[in-house]
């Protein structure tokens, strides 16, 4: 049973020893250990939090860009949309316009045709009745010689005339 | 939670392991009545290995001094006065160490006056005689009055001797000191930068458990706690290792020494009591159960108390003691075959060096294993005993 009896001597050198041990340790071994890792376990932390920070911050950059960059799709898409358009109308009233343009210079054409026409229907008229004037003078002059002769003339110069009057109407 | 898994098969591999230190001891006992020839009747637990040993004692007694296992693991288990090596043509080599007796005034002389028990010392007037490893102050015939088992009955001066084990706990005191004055001043040197050297060998060890075992186990408070739970896991481990290396100065069994493992075991209930707060000592004195069973309960509590560090000094001691006694009976087996025919302890050494390096590699993790649950436990007996909030503690 001696194996299980603990000796006097050996207890009282393990008590000394190991409190010795133990205060030695604890003042120059476990303290500075302790504390550099603690140390380095908060700057490891730190390094971490730091890390994420810049994540977030990258990460609203990047949305703020994104922002940015669809506001400008925008309003290009605006600016062209309003291009469009402008020319759209342009066309539109210059279409317009021409179309007036032209019915105006058909109208004004075709009234000076019109007047052309009563122009030279009053001058017709104007030689037409000198033409019968001199006709009625030969006429005249030829009844004075020759009645028969004279009735040929005005039949000739009537059939003449209408002839004439046909080929300008 | 954790110990309550571990519990189960830690309990029944310590009690396989005191069957057999119990079974080695009574071996012992055996030889030793045989030895001295006194009285075999005294002892009436007639086994087979008291007949083998009987047998071999006979056989033996033709040639030279016949090789007792039971005798050599336990001296070798067992605390010394002198550090003994080998023994070459019956003559043992060994180391003298200083003997320190307290007895009307200090004593200091060197062991090796004892000539291993067969000379009487004088010193300061006083004499003294070495006896089954215990020394006993005689008078200048150097004789010794021995009952009937041989157990010495004259007084016994106080012993203070540097032994075997008091050589190995400063040794393994002074490694300790050495390694961690080292690793502290790299630390301080170094900062936070990465670790280097020796440090980064440690630091995984320290960091497992700083953060593994003893934070969580102890909880909120677990700071205070720390240096006194890493030096005793570092101590328990680095005394293991230094038991398992068959060189001196290395190779006592100083962690398996009751002694030793006593005064962890005190400390720890030193502070586990100390620490104690007032939920520790309700769930003892006034437990959350009816008042008629307090009867029952608190005395079962009060023993609770005691029986937990009672446990880590026995699982300790046994593990180790055991260790060294299985490592040290498988090379005695060489020398059994031996004795009886050459030819046999040859083809049993083949077999006993395997079994033996397979033992060596199995103690190598149990040095650790035996260091982590002695602090394991001893932060969850702290944890319990400092925790702040009142609920079921597992009953050992």
């Amino acid at each position: 049973m001696e194996l299980v009896l603990p000796g006097v001597g050996l207890t009282f050198w393990m008590v000394l020893v190991f409190g010795i041990l133990l205060f030695m340790l604890k003042k120059f071994a476990w303290k500075p250990i302790l504390t550099a890792l603690s140390e380095r376990e908060n700057s490891i932390e730190e390094a971490l939090k730091s890390a994420e920070q810049a994540r977030e911050q990258m990460a609203k950059l990047k949305s703020d860009n994104e922002a940015l960059y669809k506001e400008a799709r925008e309003e290009r898409d605006q600016i062209l949309k309003e291009a469009r358009e402008m020319k759209e109308n342009i066309i539109s009233e210059a279409k317009k316009s021409a179309e007036e343009e032209g019915k105006r210079m058909i109208q004004k054409a075709s009234d000076e045709i019109n007047k052309q026409k009563a122009n030279a229907i009053a001058e017709l008229k104007g030689q037409v009745a000198s033409l019968s004037v001199n006709i009625a003078e030969k006429l005249i002059n030829n009844q004075l010689s020759n009645n028969e002769e004279q009735q040929n003339i005005i039949a000739k110069q009537v059939n003449n005339l209408n002839n004439n009057q046909q080929a300008i109407a | 939670m954790m110990p309550e898994n571990k519990g189960l098969p830690v309990f029944q591999r310590i009690q396989f392991l005191f069957l057999l230190i119990i079974f080695t001891l009574f071996s012992f006992q055996n030889v030793r009545a045989n030895g001295h020839e006194t009285a075999s009747d005294s002892v009436s637990v007639a086994n087979s290995e008291h007949h083998a040993n009987h047998e071999a004692n006979h056989e033996g007694a033709h040639g030279e001094e016949a090789f007792n296992p039971g005798k050599m693991i336990l001296d070798h288990v067992k605390d010394a006065h002198d550090w003994h090596i080998m023994d070459i043509n019956g003559h043992a080599v060994s180391v003298p160490l200083p003997v320190i007796l307290y007895d009307n005034g200090l004593h200091f002389f060197s062991s090796s006056k004892f000539e291993h028990g067969h000379a009487t010392v004088e010193s300061n007037g006083n004499f003294y005689k070495l006896h089954n490893g215990h020394i006993f102050k005689t008078d200048a015939s150097g004789e010794l009055q021995l009952n009937e088992k041989g157990e010495a009955l004259n007084d016994k001066p106080l012993d203070l001797s540097i032994t075997k084990n008091v050589f190995a706990l400063l040794l393994g005191a002074a490694l300790l000191l050495i390694i961690f004055l080292s690793v502290a001043k790299s630390y301080k040197k170094r900062g936070t930068s990465a670790p280097k050297g020796l440090q980064s060998l440690l630091e995984p060890l320290i960091l497992f458990m700083k953060d593994e075992v003893i934070k969580p186990s102890v909880g909120k408070h677990y700071a205070k706690f720390l240096p006194l739970l890493l030096t005793i896991f570092f101590f328990i481990f680095i005394n293991n290792l230094m038991g398992l290396i068959p060189i001196f100065p290395f190779g006592a069994n100083l962690t398996g020494n009751i002694a030793v493992t006593m005064v962890l075991a005190v400390i720890v209930f030193i502070v586990v009591n100390f620490s104690g707060n007032k939920h520790y000592w309700k769930h003892i004195f006034m437990p959350d159960v009816p008042v008629g069973l307090w009867v029952l309960l608190i005395p079962i509590e009060i023993l609770g108390v005691v029986l937990k560090p009672f446990v880590l000094m026995l699982r300790l001691f046994a593990n180790i003691t055991a260790g060294h006694i299985i490592i040290l009976g498988f090379f005695s087996l060489i020398f059994i075959f031996g004795t009886k025919n050459v030819v046999a302890g040859y083809g049993s050494a083949v077999f006993s060096v395997a079994f033996t390096l397979f033992m060596s590699v199995l103690e190598l993790l149990v040095a650790f294993l035996q260091a982590y649950v002695f602090t394991l436990l001893a932060s969850l007996y702290i944890g319990s005993a400092t925790e702040e909030h009142h609920h079921a503690e597992e009953h050992h």
